[in-house]
């Protein structure tokens, strides 16, 4: 599914300067732990997180996550929108929590990033 | 690739704004020697992973990374507390890490653990009181 169709089912308002047409999202990976979404999250994720400060933007910069969606209506710092429009990352906004947004996108076909398990002792 | 190329930041210490600065220079600069998109990304989760641990711990320290032919390796050197037990600090989910760290999304227990299954080589040194020094080699054909 393309972001820009994606938007529209989260009812998102959405923050950047590409379009959102071109850009594919098979996957989706939904954590508030940043370090986490470092360990467990695979290249290519939608990253959809309740928290909105600039460290998120840093973390999709590392793993080439191609947007973020920011839930329950939280409205990122503004360091976060400008370092995310400075790296070309779409921010997407949704009044849906965090369960909402998942249910959405995961009935409308979007994938869960892949997991690794964890390794026996 | 002749001579190896050299990059080495001075890390602040609790300064959240500008965290994570010197690994997207790292990422973007093995990017541009054209080094492949997975071992990027492993790249960059060791170099990220260790700057936070340097900002939240250590108040600061040195980043650096030396990229040569066949690897990178990445050293983050600190003057900060040192580790008491570096086996239980390699646990995942145990955390030191302070409240502010928590609310940034970090302190989770995954930092170092991450670092050492992203990299093909490990090695972590701790003097209580002195500080510590992360080594992390990541060979770019395997």
């Amino acid at each position: 599914m393309n972001l820009k169709e994606l938007a529209g089912i989260i009812n998102a308002e959405v923050i950047s300067d590409v379009d959102l047409g071109e850009i594919n999202i098979p996957y989706a990976y939904a954590c508030d732990l940043m370090s986490d979404v470092l360990a467990f999250c695979s290249p290519g994720s939608l990253l959809l997180t309740g928290l909105t400060n600039i460290q998120i933007v840093r973390t999709a910069q590392m793993l080439d996550l191609p947007a973020i969606v920011f839930v329950r209506g939280k409205i990122p710092l503004e360091e976060t929108v400008t370092l995310a429009r400075e790296s070309g990352i779409p921010v997407l906004l949704s009044k849906f929590s965090l369960y909402e947004v998942c249910g959405k996108l995961y009935a409308a076909g979007v994938k869960p990033s892949y997991v690794p398990q964890p390794r026996e002792a | 690739m002749a001579a190896p190329v050299c990059m080495e930041y001075r890390i602040e210490g609790n300064n959240f704004m500008v965290a994570g600065t010197a690994s997207n220079n790292i990422k973007n600069t093995l990017k541009m020697l054209g080094i492949q998109s997975d071992v990027c990304r492993r790249a960059a989760v060791i170099a990220y992973e260790a700057e936070i641990n340097l900002v939240i711990h250590a108040n600061g320290g040195m980043l650096k990374a030396v990229i040569s032919e066949d690897r990178l390796e990445i050293t983050a050197e600190d003057e900060g507390p040192g580790i008491p037990d570096i086996e239980q600090a390699m646990t995942e989910g145990y955390t030191t890490a302070s409240n502010q760290a928590r609310e940034m999304g970090f302190g989770a227990g995954m930092g170092l653990p991450n670092i050492k299954r992203n990299s093909d080589i490990f090695e972590i040194e701790s003097t209580l009181g002195k500080g510590t020094v992360l080594r992390s080699t990541v060979f770019f054909n395997k």
